[in-house]
């Protein structure tokens, strides 16, 4: 898990967007920019999808990323790859070391399952998904296209014998990833509002997005 | 005991489909030792509805699949439990769920081009193109395709994450029985796991018994495995209340 700092300052960043915990991100990187997300208060999960702008149906691939890498975990130098097995973004930079792209995003039909029936009217990722999808028609999305995501800040280890493991984040405040996008994408973050489990410290906390050509 | 109806043997890079009901069970037998299965779940009455590994995994606190666990659709349902696996050398078998399916730049690569025309039925296919063939008579396509389950495929990861398939298990005579807790589309392919290190296409037979399964008792051991499994049983309890 290398640790590497950006170069980019932010006085040149182009945009700057805040997201506030429970909320979602849905916009387009252009081919050659330079994305950072940074963990404001630490601990924080944001859960992303990648998309190409001009197919949606090709979208970032947990498997494809997984198979290619031969690793469960991503981090700097990572290439994120498409269902059509192209590289659709790579990790440039990373101060937090690892993220997951096992652990799925929450819901509330699988917070039933996880520690309720009667969580299920609790806010969750899926469901700021379903709204932006339904509130930004134009970008083609459609509930199939809504799938396994990343975890950027989440720790998530496995471990020898099969066991999943749910630890102590090693995300803190200020961290970030920056990505560096191979084709013009769509991104789409839900800032994760649960409360139910250690991977928000309990405590969901806003990020902010940075954009640079 | 439950009675088997129906028995076949699928070839080791064939791919089926079929709508199965709740109460069903599915036996899967590597015939040979090293079969892989690629398996997809779709709700019939709504394909929107789709298994979910990430949600599987999660809830269960697992990376592998093995006897005890459930699963789920991305709607907090159990599609199938896990209700028996025998392993024969002693050790327990161990399936995957993350790393996908083969693609046709991939078996191309490792073990030559697909050709009908010299190979006919022993062409070399990949899981991505026969789960692609399959789901397209339901009017789904690379959309739907979700992460699935490689049966008899261990996969290990080690400290760093690096991971690699386990070939240790791998013996004739290994099984694995689902038990389908709701109506299910199930879409499989017996094409090679991915990782698979080999020099020539591995063509491994599969054997599929399907039947009725024994009612479901209050010690049931997939529901009691763990106590998130009660709550999607409750799940489909909801789901069925009422029906015929």
């Amino acid at each position: 898990m290398p640790l590497i700092e950006s170069k980019l300052p932010i006085e040149t960043c182009i945009a700057r967007r805040y997201v506030a915990a429970g909320d979602y991100f849905l916009g387009t990187i252009k081919q050659g920019q330079t994305f950072r997300i940074v963990d404001l208060e630490g601990n924080q999960a944001a859960d992303v999808l990648f998309y190409n702008a001009e197919n949606p149906t090709e979208r970032y691939s947990a498997m494809d990323t997984i198979r290619t890498q031969g690793n469960l975990y991503l981090s700097a130098g990572t290439q994120l790859i498409s269902n059509a097995n192209r590289t659709l973004l790579e990790i440039v930079a990373d101060t937090c070391g690892r993220h997951d792209t096992l652990g799925g995003a929450c819901a509330t039909e699988s917070n039933t399952v996880r520690y309720s029936l009667e969580k299920r009217c609790m806010h969750a990722c899926r469901d700021s998904w379903m709204l932006a999808i339904a509130e930004h028609p134009e970008f083609g999305i459609s509930k199939r296209d809504i799938t396994h995501n990343i975890n950027f800040f989440m720790n998530v280890p496995v471990t020898h014998d099969g066991g999943l493991t749910f630890a102590d984040g090693i995300s803190a405040p200020g961290k970030y990833v920056e990505l560096k996008a191979n084709m013009d994408i769509v991104m789409l973050i839900s800032n994760c509002p649960q409360l139910n489990n250690p991977c928000n410290g309990y405590n969901p906390t806003p990020i902010e997005v940075l954009v640079w050509n | 005991m439950s009675k088997i109806f129906y028995s076949t043997t699928i070839p080791g890079n064939g791919h089926w489909s079929l709508e199965v009901k709740r109460g069903t069970f599915i036996t899967l037998t590597d015939l040979e030792g090293g079969a892989n299965i690629g398996m997809l779940f779709y709700n019939p009455r709504n394909l929107l509805e789709r298994y979910n590994a990430p949600d599987t995994l999660k809830c269960q606190h697992t990376f592998k699949l093995q006897r005890g666990n459930c699963l789920y659709s991305d709607m907090g349902r159990i599609f199938a439990s896990i209700i028996d696996d025998v392993c024969v050398n002693g050790k327990s078998n161990w399936h995957d769920t993350v790393c996908g399916s083969s693609n046709v730049q991939q078996i191309n690569a490792q073990f030559g081009a697909r050709n009908y025309q010299k190979d006919r039925n022993d062409w070399l296919q990949n899981g991505t193109d026969a789960f692609l063939v399959e789901l397209a008579k339901y009017g789904l396509g690379p959309a739907d395709m979700a992460a699935n389950i490689n049966w008899f495929s261990k996969v290990i990861a080690d400290d760093a994450g690096n991971i690699h398939l386990d070939t240790t298990n791998h013996a004739a005579g290994n099984s694995v029985t689902l038990r389908f807790e709701m109506d299910t589309l199930v879409i499989l392919h017996t094409c090679p796991h991915p990782l698979i290190q080999a020099k020539q296409y591995p063509f491994k037979p599969v054997k599929i018994d399907i039947g009725v399964a024994d009612a479901i008792t209050d010690d049931d051991y997939c529901k009691n495995f763990r106590p998130e499994n009660q709550r999607g049983f409750l799940n489909n309890a909801l789901y069925y209340l009422a029906a015929n």
